[in-house]
């Protein structure tokens, strides 16, 4: 069953100019016509590099950033037509944690009081010392001693402030919590216990989780569902799993092959397809296919002129390129155009060497680097 | 082992901060090690282990006051570490060159792109005028900056994160230097360009001969790129290794700790991470003992006795300071 179901959202920032008068001279197509749903007690993780969107499409949700159409439906009631105030109450259920958990902390309040301001504004516990027992019992869920209550922020370490944040989600009982980036600014040691806290929550709460983030293995390890977003929309979306093993998008392929794995045989073995140039401005995103000016797979009809719609492709696998099903069965491959023909050798235990016959869709003219390093793959 | 000598050895490199009425800080407290000509060498360890405080010390870079650095650093022979500050500012940007994690702060906002790299050919390598715009060119040209005679013109915000980086690494290397120091010079950036600058400094490594020292967080770009590996914890050398023995074997607690934390893309889902326990705040100093002691699942007495020397404890040249070290897994469960 979803829970959340959002519906072709847009989010248009105007950009004004002028003193006077605020003439508006454009948009930024912040976020540009998403659909997704998210099935209750699941993980969606939506991941993209910074400026795609992803943040400004989870505070949309929220009404933290006001949405230019579309309908953000959560349990029957769509949130983008709720008055202000309606709006506030169905926050209790729809919670949010921050990337930076030292910012989203005011520093000159104590944790109690942090914690106990939501409960009272969402009338939850009597009294205080109700919402003291009440937040007592979260502390422990999140695995900080209740000692913490008198507590300031900065007296924290940053994993313990990231289950700061948390636990402000969690006294309000809610049933979705939106992470944005909840690990990044953590140390890798410490995210790995944030990650498990927020894996055993879902289960002890029930909870739903979207989760924003730009690390593909995170998103990979703690989400059912994926979505993949590019400059406003997304590219592709399919089960983790799925994602993984079969990605049919070119920019999803292009991004897991840049995601560095902390094994020295498998990168050694990889084959990695570097894109070229950088994200356009999502002021002025190209027309036709957003991706068309750095995919490898670009052909010279449609990429340029036609945006392709997000397909289904069978098992919940929904994919946003023309050529999809050809680049899948090997019949397209990429092309030359955007890349002068490089193909350097990356043997880093002196043994230098491409091996040219070494995986069938390895085309000298492509930029496609095959780094051998006398493994066979 | 290399027959030539190091091009850069470390040897016992201490860093103390010391401020008014406060308790002395030990930043970096005894670390050693060597970077060979052609070889990238990784620094890694999370934050707060010393190793950005080590890439700023070789440099020459801390403040004098309130800094008290000691040991020494033999760069092609000479003590980085006694040179004046004149000859410390002939080295820099010549021989030795360092590129940052933040491009745009790095870089001074209001010169542009073009006349901050010809500063140093002229300082470096005494051109002007057109020839130094003409070599500025090529540099920006051959870090793969596109248009760039007009990119000189740019000032830094006009430029894209990549790109600052791009015309960063042109500037280091400039003047051909014998050693590059980066520091995080990827964190800042989205993991699609992150693949362009690490292919970037791999090829300035393969076609120039630069010793590369890089000092990271991420395990997964040290396993791509990295040719040797220490591991800093807490400002000590805790392993030292081998790219490959590393991963395969990571042998002090804490790189196996960090190691079985990682999510890995090509990992099977479902599996639990196992975390480190507690924070890098839960140290005791290594005059007492092992400073990862305190988080540490093989925790015994006999890591309080003093500081654990760094040996070899299954292979040569596989360094791990630790008393009780994780024993290499066996043949057959050895990584898939």
């Amino acid at each position: 069953m979803s829970l959340l179901e959002l519906d072709d959202v847009k989010v248009h920032f105007p950009v004004k100019r002028g003193i006077l008068f605020d003439r508006t001279v454009g948009h930024v197509y912040a976020v540009d016509g998403v659909s997704l749903s998210v099935t209750a007690g699941q993980t969606y993780g939506l991941v993209g590099e910074s400026g795609c969107g992803k943040t400004t499409l989870g505070r949309a949700v929220l009404r933290l950033t006001d949405i230019t159409s579309g309908s953000v439906v959560f349990d029957g009631t769509d949130l983008a037509q709720l008055p202000e105030e309606e709006m506030r109450r169905a926050r209790r259920r729809l919670q949010m944690v921050f990337q930076d958990p030292l910012g989203s902390l005011n520093p000159r309040q104590n944790i109690e009081s942090i914690l106990a301001e939501g409960m009272a504004a969402h009338g939850i516990g009597a009294d205080r010392a109700e919402r003291r027992e009440r937040i007592k019992e979260i502390l422990t869920k999140v695995g900080l001693p209740h000692s913490a209550l008198s507590r300031y922020p900065h007296e924290f370490s940053g994993g313990q402030r990231q289950r700061i944040g948390i636990a402000r989600a969690l006294v309000l009982q809610p049933d979705v919590i939106i992470c944005d980036e909840p690990v990044s600014a953590l140390d890798v040691s410490i995210q790995a216990q944030v990650i498990n806290l927020l894996e055993e929550l879902q289960e002890s709460e029930g909870l739903t989780y979207l989760v924003i983030a730009h690390d593909l293995a995170v998103v990979r390890h703690i989400s059912d569902v994926i979505g993949v977003m590019y400059l406003g929309s997304l590219v592709e979306e399919a089960p983790s799993d799925a994602l993984y093993a079969e990605p049919r998008h070119p920019y999803t392929r292009a991004l897991m092959s840049a995601v560095p794995v902390p094994d020295p045989e498998v990168e050694d073995r990889r084959e990695r397809i570097l894109l070229r140039g950088d994200l356009p401005s999502p002021a002025s995103p190209p027309a036709g296919c957003r991706f068309h000016t750095r995919c490898p797979w670009r052909q010279p009809t449609r990429c340029d002129t036609e945006r392709p719609a997000l397909a289904d492709i069978g098992g919940g696998h929904r994919v946003a390129c023309h050529w999809a099903a050809e680049i899948a069965d090997g019949s397209l491959r990429p092309t030359s155009e955007l890349a002068p023909p490089v193909l350097v050798d990356t043997g880093t235990d002196g043994e230098p060497g491409t091996d040219p016959g070494a995986g069938e869709d390895t085309d000298p003219g492509t930029e496609r680097k095959e780094t051998a390093a006398g493994t066979p793959a | 082992m290399s027959p030539q000598p190091p091009l850069l050895s470390v040897e016992d490199l201490t860093v103390t901060f010391t401020g008014r009425g406060r308790t002395d800080v030990r930043a970096v407290s005894g670390v050693s090690f060597d970077v060979a000509q052609g070889q990238v060498t990784g620094l890694v360890g999370e934050s707060g282990c010393g190793k950005s405080v080590t890439s700023l010390a070789l440099m020459g870079l801390l403040p004098k006051k309130g800094v008290t650095v000691g040991g020494h650093a033999y760069f092609d022979g000479t003590d980085l570490l006694g040179l004046g500050r004149e000859q410390l500012r002939d080295l820099r940007g010549s021989k030795l060159a360092m590129i940052f994690q933040d491009p745009l702060s790095s870089l001074n906002p209001v010169i542009p792109i073009g006349l901050q790299v010809t500063e140093i050919l002229t300082r470096h390598r005494g051109l002007r005028g057109d020839a130094a715009r003409k070599e500025a060119a090529l540099l920006l040209e051959r870090v793969g900056i596109p248009d760039p005679t007009r990119r000189l013109k740019e000032y830094p915000h006009q430029l894209s994160g990549g790109m600052r980086q791009r015309a960063l690494i042109a500037m280091a290397v400039a003047c051909a230097p014998r050693l590059l120091i980066a520091d995080e010079p990827t964190t800042a950036l989205d993991v699609t360009i992150q693949a362009q600058i690490l292919e970037l400094l791999k090829e300035l490594v393969d076609q120039q001969g630069t010793a590369l020292l890089m000092i990271t967080h991420d395990m997964g770009v040290v396993a791509g790129l990295c040719d040797r590996v220490n591991v800093l914890y807490a400002g000590k050398v805790v392993e030292a290794a081998e790219r490959k023995p590393l991963f395969a074997a990571p042998t002090h607690p804490y790189a196996h700790g960090l190691l079985g934390s990682i999510p890995r893309l090509d990992a099977p889902r479902g599996e639990p991470l196992n975390p480190i326990r507690g924070s890098i705040q839960d140290t005791i100093a290594w005059s007492e003992g092992c400073a990862f002691a305190p988080r540490c699942d093989f925790y015994s007495e006999r890591c309080l006795s003093g500081t654990p020397e760094l040996t070899e404890p299954h292979t040569a040249g596989h360094r791990v300071r630790c008393v009780h070290p994780v024993a290499p897994p066996s043949k057959e469960g050895a990584d898939r």
